[in-house]
This record gives structure tokens, sequence and C-alpha cells, in this order.
């Protein structure tokens, strides 16, 4: 099927190439935008990738909304074989599952939530078929997850898990989104996982909490120190459970500046991986902890 | 030169035109709620448009200047005074050195714009002075005033040019029930046909939870979704999509309960679906109203959509030539 466009008011054009998420949606919503980003069209003002669709935001006084549409259009035919390979880099992510500051968050919260009488990961982990919350954690610390898009608020990574449809986790949102959420949350809504880079409200299941800043606007932080934000669509994120001595001993080396987060380059090939995910999972696993 | 903030206000911050270009990380363009007022108060001290300024919201701050200069208040109705003389809204007017400025109450709107001559002169973040305070990026130190404060000014460009003032009709005011355009569209199909109809219908009024990252309306009639079978990735909920970009003005309505507009300080994306938005000319409205203030949306099309762009833009240049 087809990108479905839609006008957001005067200023916005919105493209969803799918209405499900799946990693072939992303890579052509990735890949129109790189095209997008690279047509010199006049009067783009952002170029926003998502899961499965992208928007741009452009300036009326410069484009006829129209007429971008029709350029869009364009690059969407020129770009329809997706180039289905790229250059990322994968990266552990130490979490804390089961933390304090989260549970304290989400049973002030409870009334806003499908299930009050659990916490957060005993529902995610019952409504998804797993018999506990260790092994359910264990599924979730296993595989590798995609970063299929970048925002909500600065920096907050949305991650994809890279295994077959059968074996992903699924959950609703909140009923009502909260009006807070602790910095470095790590939460689940529909089939993806994120980080909360800040402070704020947030829609998303909270499991759990990770020691490593991912935004750091006065980029004081020496991974951060050329750019404020640490997370690209495309990367691939291990998550590695930790205990609360594990994670106090993080925190400490955050403090003193001397925490280095664990990543490997690597060229991602979606043919390669889609024809045996297992095996291509062990291998990126391999490049993480060999080197 | 430099101002003392001797008492902050409710939520006041130094804005500007905003940070576009981050947005596809998070990062939100920020800047003015209602640029028009942003704009005129600048250009009634001589400042370029952009210049950073002072935003305040229900209730203003009190301020001591260290320096003669001139200020301008415009936006809400919030009366200036210095050293408790008053002074008139959307007018240029001077204050002396060891002066202090101080508001009396907001008569009508929500947001004002005090420009001071030379413009705010924190530092650049990301190519602008814009405070974002969910991020703690731009403005001073990433967040709003706090008593104490001192807000370094810039160097002031113009002499005085007599005394300035902006005419009443080119003065930003809300109706005492506001009209906000809307053009359909995003996960419009998503509502029933009714809903559709119905959510142009109501009377919605300003919920308590609105702020420089969105404006909640309540009080409407719930909305009904079409019936699906969820997409894979959305959530269960029939309000929820697979997380998308929201656009700035994008209305979403979690549940089908409570409306949502974003704006300047918008999250970037998310899994509710938006049924349309706002058009670009009506934005800088938003900023001005009250909680419990009562609005209706009403539907437009594209083409009517452009032809508001430009009458605003026109009354745009009615402000730069009346100065």
């Amino acid at each position: 099927m087809g990108t479905r466009y839609s006008f957001g008011g005067d200023d916005h054009i919105f493209a969803e190439v799918s209405e499900e998420m799946s990693l072939n949606a992303f890579f052509k919503s990735l890949s129109m935008t790189k095209a997008v980003g690279e047509s010199q069209i006049k009067g783009l003002i952002e170029i926003c990738p998502a899961n499965a669709s992208y928007q741009v935001k452009f300036d009326p006084d410069q484009i006829k909304p129209n007429d971008l549409l029709d350029e869009l259009k364009k690059i969407e035919g020129l770009t329809s074989k997706t180039d289905a390979t790229l250059k990322t880099r994968a990266i552990e992510i130490p979490v804390f599952f089961n933390d304090p500051w989260t549970h304290e968050t989400l049973m002030r919260f409870r009334e806003r939530h499908q299930d009050p009488s659990s916490t957060d990961i005993e529902f995610a982990a019952s409504i998804n078929s797993f018999d506990s919350v260790d092994s359910f954690i264990e599924a979730y610390t296993n595989s590798p997850w995609f970063v299929s898009m970048v925002g909500f608020v600065a920096g907050l990574p949305f991650m994809y898990q890279m295994v077959e449809r059968e074996r992903q986790i699924e959950v609703p949102k909140y009923l009502r989104p909260r009006t807070d959420t602790p910095k470095l949350t790590v939460g689940y809504g529909g089939c993806f996982a994120c980080i909360y880079s800040v402070r704020g409200a947030g829609g998303y299941q909270m499991f759990g909490i990770t020691p490593m800043p991912i935004f750091d606007p006065k980029q004081e932080i020496n991974y951060l120190r050329d750019f404020m934000v640490f997370f690209n669509p495309g990367d691939v994120v291990k998550f590695k459970p930790i205990d609360r001595e594990a994670y106090d001993h993080y925190c400490t080396e955050v403090e003193a500046n001397r925490f280095e987060p664990k990543t490997v380059d690597f060229v991602f090939a979606l043919e390669e991986f889609q024809s045996g995910i297992d095996a291509y999972n062990r291998k990126i696993g391999k490049k993480l902890y060999v080197n | 030169m430099s101002i003392k903030v001797v008492k902050p206000g409710l939520a006041t911050s130094v804005q500007d035109l905003g940070r576009p270009g981050y947005y596809h990380l998070g990062i939100p363009i920020s800047g003015g709620m209602d640029r028009y007022s942003l704009r005129a108060a600048n250009l009634l001290v001589g400042n370029d448009e952009g210049a950073a300024v002072l935003e305040t919201v229900f209730m203003g701050p009190e301020l001591e200047f260290d320096k003669d200069t001139t200020v301008a208040v415009t936006g809400a109705e919030l009366p200036p005074k210095v050293d408790g003389e008053s002074r008139e809204t959307w007018s240029e007017f001077e204050i002396k050195a060891g002066q202090r400025l101080t508001f009396d109450f907001l008569k009508s709107g929500a947001r004002a714009y005090i420009a001071i001559s030379g413009g705010i002169d924190v530092p650049l973040a990301l190519g602008s002075r814009a405070t974002y305070t969910l991020g703690a990026l731009g403005g001073f130190e990433g967040r709003n005033l706090l008593s104490g404060d001192l807000l370094p000014i810039g160097k002031s460009s113009n002499s005085s040019r007599g005394k300035c003032t902006i005419p009443a009709a080119l003065r930003q005011s809300v109706g005492s029930e506001v009209e906000l355009r809307v053009v359909p569209g995003l996960y419009w199909h998503r509502f029933t046909a009714e809903s559709q109809k119905q959510f142009f219908e109501d009377v919605w009024k300003v919920a308590p939870e609105a702020d420089r990252i969105g404006y909640r309306f309540q009080k409407g009639r719930p909305l009904n979704f079409m019936d699906r079978e969820q997409p894979f990735g959305a959530g269960s909920d029939p309000s929820n999509i697979v997380d998308s970009c929201y656009p700035y003005g994008s209305i979403q309505i979690p549940g089908g309960t409570e409306p949502i507009v974003l704006h300047r300080d918008a999250v970037s994306g998310g899994g509710y679906c938006m049924l349309g938005t706002v058009i670009s000319a009506d934005m800088d409205l938003i900023g001005q109203l009250q909680p419990n203030w009562p609005a209706r949306f009403v539907k437009v099309d594209l083409d009517q959509a452009l032809k508001a762009r430009e009458e605003r833009n026109k009354r745009l240049g009615q402000l730069r030539d009346a100065i």
C-alpha cells in the first residue's frame, strides 16, 4: 500500500507509510526523509522521521502546500526501492528494573492505569503471557532493539524489539497520560520501549530506570559534549539488567564524568536480519561484547 | 546593563521567535506563544522583531533596573507601573535607573510580553534565546525566572524616537467566545461521522492543564472512534496510533475525552491520534486564553487557512508601518 498524505494545518505535511509498525515501514520512512533532506526543496523547516511515518514543517509563504505535496510524492516514487542497509552502532544500556523511583510514581498515578491492582511490569508480563516478571525481563534484555524514532521530548528514543512479531511485547498506554515521569525511566507503550530523557508527562508503562543520561543541554557530560542528544534513529540498543548496587556504582561514575557508554559501529542489513533473526542478534551481541 | 528580578511572577521566561530545526530530535521550536504581541513589543522599543523578551503568565514580575532605558508591554492586558505609577500597555515608556517595574492585576488575556530596549542578552542555545523548560534549554539557565536573578540586557541600538504607541485596531484582543480554525486531517478518519460533526458544534472550555506544551480543552461531549482491529504496535485503546510526529497546533484526543492542542513547547510525537490542526494564523490567540475560557473549533479547508495566513501577514505589515 502507498503512503497516506495529509496536511497538518497550512504548514505541515504528514506522511503515513504504514498504519502498523514494521521494520520495513521504518526503513522506508527513514530513506524518504533522507531523500527529502537532500532534495533542496525551498521552504522546508523541519524534516522529522517517525516509526512508520514522517512529517515536514514548511513555510507556506515560500512554497505552496500542494506544490510541496507533489514534490514529496515524486520523491516517494524515486525511493520506492529502499536501500535497506544502515551504517549504525550498537549501544549497551544498563537498566535497574523495578526501581523505587518509578514504583513511587506509578503508585501515585494508579487511577489512570488499566489495572490499578498490579504494577506496570506485572501487568505487562501477565498480558504478554509470561509466567513471571523475571522471565519478562529476560525476554526484554535478550534481544536488541532498534531506535525507530527520536522525539516526544528532547532526545527520547523509541525502540522497536528486534524479534519476530509473535515474540514482540505489546502493551497499552496509560488510560490517561501521567503528569509526571522520573528522568531516565525505561518505559513501554504499544510495541515500543522508550527512555524518558527528562522528567515530565508520559503515557507509557514504567518498568525501570537507567543511570545513563541521554540528554544534556549543558553539554558537560563527556559523551554528550559534541551534541546534547545521544540517540539517532537507526541506533541499536541492548539492555543490560543491573541491581541497586550496580545502579549506584554507575551513578557515581556518571557523577564523576567517568562513565562511557559501551558502543560498537556496524552495518545493519535488513534482509540478512530477516532471514535469520536470532543468529543475526547473536552477531550483534558478539560485536558488542568481544571488543 | 542588567535587570534584577525582585519577584518572578507566576511563570516568567525569556522568549524570542524560537529555535527551528531540532524537532526531529524532540526539541521543539519554543519562543513566544503569542508571537504577534512579542513582535509588537520589540518594535515599540526599537529592537529587532525577534529579540528576546520576557513572557509572563497571569501575574507579572517585579523588576529593578540599573540604567535608564525604554520598555513596552504588549499581549495580555496586564497594566504596568513604574514605581507605582501606571503606564500604558502597547506603548513605549521610559524607566530610570533604580526604578521598579511592577504590574497590576490581569484584566484580559493570559500572556504579556515585556520588551526592553537592547533585548535580553542571555547566551544563544542552538541559535535561540527561547526557554524550553522541559529540556532545561536556553533562556535564563533553562528555566523560569526566580527572585534574585540578574538578567543581562543587550546594547540598545536606538535613540529615543518619541512616544510610540500601537493603535487599538492593531492590538491583540480576545473575544468573549473564541473561535479557533481547524483543518481536519491527520487521523480525522478515525473518528465517527457523528463525532466529527459534534467536535465543531460543542462549546469547549480551556482546562486548568494548559501551558506552553499544549492547551487542553474540556466540557464538550466525548468523541467516538471508528471500530477497527488496532494495527500492530499502536496499543489497544481506539485513540492509540503507532507513535508518529505531532504537528504544532495538532489536536489529539486521548480516550476521546479532552482535546489537547499542541503549542510552542510541543511534544514532537506520540501515540494519540489527532483529529486535525489549528491553522497557523490562530496559534497566537491560544496563548492568550485563560483557564475556563469558552472556545469553539471552526472547520476550514486549506485554502481558507492560507487566506487567513495572508491576512495575518498583512496585519503584521500594518503593525510595522504603524511604528
